[in-house]
């Protein structure tokens, strides 16, 4: 159902920003999409999230909802008819919170940190943090997805989500450190569960392309060193 | 079946108070469990290997741990007496906020405790201002959660404890009646809800304990 109801305002290569557009597709529901320039914060998202000044941000039917996790629980309690994103036994949604929070609060510091390290020492250290918090990771896949081919089960839940926005991003620093972030033979949960949500209908048109996000990250580089 | 509670805490743990807090409002019993940080018990850490913390909640057998996500928890499995509204926006906003005080909120409480002199001078702006949405979002209602305490409010309840702690302490008072007039109201109205007041630790040792965090941090290394 058409709906200009529902606007988004991100920026593509952002992965916050892709858990929400990848939400609204699961729910087949449209929404404009409002590309933030890089650099800089438009009126509009100044006055829809004023605390964080942050996207994604949701806008429906006038109404703002900030922080990217807590918009896709919205998107699954607002749009009831589409598929469930958080699974409906109230343990394995606890797990789902737990592991997406972890993904916030650890995982993804890890991983910008190991972006950023410089020094062959610091990068050292950077590395083996990120290597066990994607070790947790695929244990959390075995446990959560129990065989099947998404965290969230047969289908793609509020999990595959919170990771898996992160892939384009992660491949993008593959290319560019040489290193293996999911490995076939380390983490073949995740290596498998990776091309399957890569390709999915409601995910494959919204993970910017490898190559785009290292153009990104070299231009973005370039600027930090011209300054 | 009846439910087999358990609830992993310190005594001082502002986190495990919330989930007592929701448990004690659903009129749920449990077992308590008190841990020694410094000894962690071999249950805690099966419990919970990710992070090895209290609270931590297990429920016939099954743990969970990380505050908010137990409170959701406890949220969905007994209906009665509910702490997240209803309409899905307003459980968003109640969800963002809880976000907005363990992220932003309280480390920036918790920088005016752990510096001093010029540090301090500039952590105390930055806790009234994260302090002054808090005081904006309550907007005329006794509780966020309407007329009764809630999410939100269980969220922010630690302040309610620290924050006159933190006086006493730094001889810093964040809430000033005249600035945070809503807030202020808020404190005693929440300090008066039965089940709040009937589980604060002993102000005594929470005095001494706060102290202690301070000096620890302040001290040369």
């Amino acid at each position: 159902m058409a709906s200009t109801d529902v606007k988004v305002i991100g920026a593509a290569p952002s992965p916050f920003v892709n858990r929400v557009q990848i939400a609204l597709n699961l729910k087949s529901v449209d929404y404009e999409f409002l590309e933030e320039k890089m650099g800089s914060k438009s009126e509009l998202l100044l006055k829809s999230n004023p605390v964080h000044k942050k996207i994604p941000v949701m806008i429906h039917g006038g109404k703002p909802i900030c922080e990217s996790l807590i918009i896709v629980q919205y998107i699954d309690e607002a749009w009831t008819d589409g598929p469930s994103i958080l699974p409906s036994d109230p343990y394995a949604r606890a797990m789902a919170r737990f592991w997406a929070a972890y993904v916030d609060d650890k995982f993804y510091p890890t991983f910008r940190a190991f972006g950023s390290a410089e020094g062959e020492e610091a990068k050292a250290v950077a590395r083996e943090q990120l290597m066990e918090a994607i070790m947790l990771l695929e244990d959390a896949f075995a446990k959560c997805g129990k065989g099947k081919d998404f965290f969230g089960g047969d289908t793609i839940g509020y999990l595959d989500i919170a990771i898996g926005c992160f892939l384009g991003w992660m491949r993008a620093v593959e290319k560019m450190s040489d290193i293996k972030l999911i490995d076939e033979t380390k983490t073949p949960g995740l290596f498998g569960w990776a091309k399957r949500f890569g390709s999915n209908a409601a995910v494959k048109d919204v993970l910017p392309k490898t190559e785009t996000l290292v153009e990104i990250a070299k231009m973005m580089a370039a600027k930090a060193k011209a300054q | 079946m009846a439910d087999d509670l358990k609830v992993f805490r310190t005594w001082s743990s502002p986190f495990a108070l919330r989930i007592i807090w929701a448990l004690q409002l659903k009129g749920l019993e449990y077992e308590t469990i008190f841990e020694d940080l410094s000894q962690k018990s071999p249950l805690l850490l099966q419990y919970n290997p990710t992070y090895k913390k209290v609270p931590v909640l297990v429920h016939n057998g099954k743990p969970i741990s990380e505050s908010l996500v137990i409170l959701e928890y406890i949220e969905e499995t007994w209906k009665q007496d509910p702490l997240l509204p209803e309409d899905p926006y307003e459980r968003a906003k109640a969800r963002f906020w809880a976000k907005f005080i363990d992220e932003k909120l309280s480390q920036s409480v918790i920088d005016v405790l752990l510096t001093e002199a010029k540090e301090q001078e500039e952590a105390v702006p930055r806790a009234k201002e994260n302090l002054k949405y808090i005081e904006e979002e309550l907007k005329g209602n006794k509780f966020f959660g309407g007329a009764t305490i809630g999410f939100t409010d269980i969220a922010l309840g630690w302040t309610a404890n620290w924050l006159p702690l933190i006086e006493k302490v730094t001889g810093i008072k964040l809430i000033d009646a005249d600035k945070f007039p809503r807030i202020s109201e808020w404190m005693q109205n929440f300090c008066d809800v039965p089940v709040i007041k009937a589980n604060w630790p002993s102000y005594d040792k929470m005095v001494t304990k706060i102290q202690g965090i301070r000096e620890k941090c302040l001290a040369p290394k």
